[in-house]
């Protein structure tokens, strides 16, 4: 398919280009899979946190990020209990109002509420649906074998919803396509670290986010030409606190709640959509490619609270981001009802104690709407760093 | 041939009398400052660790039984007051008390971990085991199980996919017991393992057999209130010579009741399922709001995944004692999983065997492993089968969110739903 699917940033100034993007990633149609699929394209979606989209991508599918969207659950709320998390119900919506047409949809046992989703979403769509089991105990020297063994199992579906086999070559070919993007969103963040008044929070989160809905060429061509034109923006510097933003693994803050934060703040890192950027460098093009996968997943990849590592602590991740990045404070979140967000609040804010380290602790919805209180009491505590 | 009064309620008896024997066993090991091992109801790998004479804490259990007692809203508000969410966990929340209140439990003091080890069977086990590794800097072991990927796509021995499984599940079983022979300095003896082994066969065929003859009408034993006993023995003397006695005896009375046509209702009206976890701060008022109308719960899903899955028949190879057990955990576990996410199939089997004239439902706040699919699943089995369902939802231990009136509310036009169903039936 060499027909763009995202064409209209292109030929456009930096401002419009990233209106452009903003305008893709608010539009809950989720045009460009339609549009993928109105060429003949085939789809898996993949729900958070992370996924080895270069499988899907090498079988010629267009991988989607499924993290729920900010819609009413029409349909969807019949089929869950009341105490769940948003971004579970507005996900399964999509699929049954048909809005996000799927060949193939894979979970994986993030938390006690996502790993129902295979058996749910099942019940409900006549394509197949099932969990990716990542290794939860990645402390086991035998897990990268099992992790091999398992994405080989998760190839063999696609191959069948595809119709053909996955070739060695195709593999290493998108490990290389997905290696650059992960290079160009880490340039984004590095950007974002070191000279954070040239792109703000929210206009980061839009460019990083399209990686879930467009073909990662196309990801690529746009990064590649965005970045150097940030770069060789005119902002000046503001005299803005420099945080970190945790708490975005998986349900997604409003983007008006980024841009709120981004008024008063510098999110110097983060973890939004922190999949997109799991592998934190290049996985080997040499050797077997699902091996490769596995390994970079275990031995070279970002933390969260939806995987247990004896080797990375969260909240002692957590203190390394914040100097890393050079942050002064941290707003820590959880979604409303998320409950390894929520644990993991306690965690983080004991040791940003023990560190005194100022935070700021909320939590959000993907489908809020105000933002003057949140907006106001993120005043007060940047106010409080600036003053004291 | 036993006498009736003799036999009758032996199980109970006897169930609540080692439950004060495991509580005071766990008590001494604190006093003394002896090592116990953490574990969990789904996957205990309690078969391994009494080969090192760790005694086993069952936090699950521990916090369940502050609900029971009624005292649950103390260590509720004390975790809360540490910062944990009203949001979360119920039993975490509890257990984070007790562990802050240095083991205080109203069934006697809870030792110290010296060692957590979890499987993946409830994510939030794997949440809960880091707040002690980062209380006590422990050594947690997280047993890895995968599951069922896709409704109905249970793999088995033989099968590539199983293998690679299993394989994994052996290798972190070796590493497991690296684990506990450097903790406790003894050496891992493989005989006494195939006689945990062989005790925990016994107990899971008894498991099974219990299961089964509540097919009897009567029913021989309530689901919800002395399957609960049955479960805290089978989980707290997995593996044990106590256990496997207290399943033979247990058989014998639900035999015996059966031959009598003794039931636990004198006028069992109704039979139902319960699907979901108890109610543990109304636990016995929970079940008057259906026994009051003649209902009885002849099984429960609680009862195959809270018994880490050994309703699914499974006997370990004695011959091959650590590849068969990794093979059992393997299946054990996955099928308690089964239980939490994919029963609708299972519920629409045992309609028929076991004369069930209604489902109850109930999805706690507490647990979201359990809960987030009822609703779905509700439906499923609805358009499956043409049943009687109830759909009530409450907590397993935060009595905030537990309203009786509206329980009993939805309780009574359940029940009345169900004699005009029968009436319908009988014209």
């Amino acid at each position: 398919m060499n027909e763009k699917i995202f064409h209209e940033w292109q030929n456009r100034s930096l401002d419009d280009a990233i209106y452009e993007c903003r305008e893709l990633f608010e539009d809950t149609t989720f045009p460009t899979v339609k549009r993928w699929r109105d060429r003949g394209g085939k789809v898996v979606g993949h729900f958070q946190v992370n996924f080895p989209e270069e499988i899907v991508h090498a079988a010629g599918l267009l991988p989607f990020k499924v993290r729920g969207a900010p819609i009413e659950a029409v349909q969807a709320d019949s089929r869950f209990g009341s105490y769940l998390c948003s971004i579970l119900k507005t996900s399964l919506e999509l699929a049954l109002s048909n809005t996000v047409e799927l060949e193939m949809f894979v979970t994986h046992p993030i938390c006690d509420a996502a790993r129902n989703l295979a058996a749910v979403w099942g019940r409900n769509v006549s394509y197949p649906c099932q969990i990716l089991y990542l290794p939860q105990n990645p402390n086991s020297p035998h897990s990268v074998i099992y992790l091999r063994g398992e994405y080989d199992r998760l190839k063999r579906s696609i191959e069948e919803v595809v119709g053909r086999e996955i070739s060695i070559e195709a593999l290493r070919n998108s490990i290389g396509v997905f290696n650059e993007n992960r290079a160009l969103i880490r340039e984004l963040y590095e950007i974002k670290r070191e000279t954070p008044w040239l792109v703000s929070a929210d206009e980061a989160y839009v460019l990083v986010a399209l990686a879930g809905l467009i073909p990662r060429e196309e990801h690529n061509e746009l990064l590649r030409t965005i970045l150097p034109e940030l770069r060789a923006r005119g902002t000046r510097a503001q005299d803005k606190v420099r945080v970190v933003f945790e708490g975005g693994f998986c349900e997604q803050p409003p983007l008006d709640l980024i841009r709120a934060i981004a008024r008063s703040c510098y999110v110097v890192d983060d973890d939004f959509l922190i999949g997109l950027r799991w592998l934190l460098e290049d996985v080997s093009l040499v050797g077997d490619p699902l091996t490769n996968l596995a390994e970079a997943y275990l031995e070279k990849s970002s933390y969260s609270p939806v995987q247990h590592d004896l080797r990375k602590p969260k909240e002692k991740m957590l203190l390394g981001r914040i100097r890393h990045a050079r942050a002064e404070a941290a707003i820590i979140t959880a979604a409303k009802m998320c409950e390894p967000g929520l644990e993991e609040q306690v965690a983080y804010t004991r040791a940003l104690d023990e560190a005194g380290i100022p935070y700021f602790v909320g939590e959000f919805e993907e489908s809020m709407t105000g933002f003057d209180s949140i907006e106001i009491q993120l005043e007060t505590f940047v106010e409080n760093i600036l003053f004291s | 041939m036993p006498e009736t009064h003799d036999i009758v309620g032996r199980a109970n008896r006897e169930g609540s009398a080692l439950f004060q024997q495991w509580f005071t066993e766990l008590g001494q090991t604190a006093e003394t400052g002896g090592q116990a091992a953490y574990v969990f109801v789904m996957g205990s790998m309690a078969e391994l660790l009494r080969v090192f004479d760790l005694p086993i804490v069952m936090p699950e259990i521990n916090s369940l039984q502050t609900a029971v007692r009624r005292v649950a809203h103390e260590y509720l508000n004390q975790a809360e007051d540490y910062g944990y969410s009203p949001d979360i966990c119920g039993y975490v929340k509890a257990d984070v008390a007790v562990q802050l209140s240095n083991g205080k439990h109203p069934m006697g003091k809870i030792p110290r971990p010296a060692l957590a080890v979890l499987t993946n069977a409830c994510n939030t086990y794997i949440k809960w085991a880091e707040i002690w590794e980062r209380m006590y800097h422990i050594p947690i072991f997280t047993m890895d199980i995968p599951g069922t990927r896709s409704c109905g796509a249970q793999t088995w021995p033989g099968n590539a996919d199983f293998e690679n499984d299993c394989r994994y599940v052996l290798a972190q079983i070796k590493e497991l017991i690296s684990v506990c022979e450097r903790l406790t300095r003894k050496k891992f003896d493989i005989d006494r393992f195939r006689e945990a082994l062989q005790n925990a066969n016994s107990m899971s065929r008894s498991w099974r057999r219990v299961l089964e003859l509540n097919k009897s009408t009567p029913s021989v034993f309530n689901a919800l209130t002395d399957g609960t006993i049955y479960l805290g023995v089978s989980n707290g003397f997995r593996g044990t010579v106590e256990g496997t006695k207290y399943f033979a005896n247990l058989i014998e009375e639900m035999e015996f009741k059966a031959e009598h046509g003794i039931g636990t209702l004198t006028d069992e009206k109704y039979r139902l399922v319960f699907v979901g976890v108890p109610c543990y701060p109304l636990f016995r008022r929970f079940n008057e709001l259906f026994s009051e109308w003649g209902g009885t719960f002849v099984n429960s899903t609680y009862l195959w995944f809270a018994a880490g899955g050994v309703n699914q028949e499974y006997e370990y190879d004695l011959n091959r004692p650590l590849e068969s057990f990794a093979e059992g955990v393997l299946i054990y576990v996955r099928n308690a999983m089964d239980a939490m996410f994919y029963q609708s199939e299972a519920l629409a089997q045992m309609i028929d065997p076991f004369h069930v004239d209604g489902v109850v439902y109930h999805p706690i706040k507490s647990c979201r492993t359990v809960s987030t699919g009822l609703a779905d699943n509700r439906r499923a089995l609805m358009a499956s089968r043409d049943i009687a369902s109830l759909f009530i939802e409450s907590d397993m231990m935060d009595r905030r969110v537990v309203s009786e009136a509206q329980l009993k509310n939805r309780a009574d036009a359940f029940f009345e739903g169900l004699a005009s169903r029968r009436l319908a039936t009988a014209r």
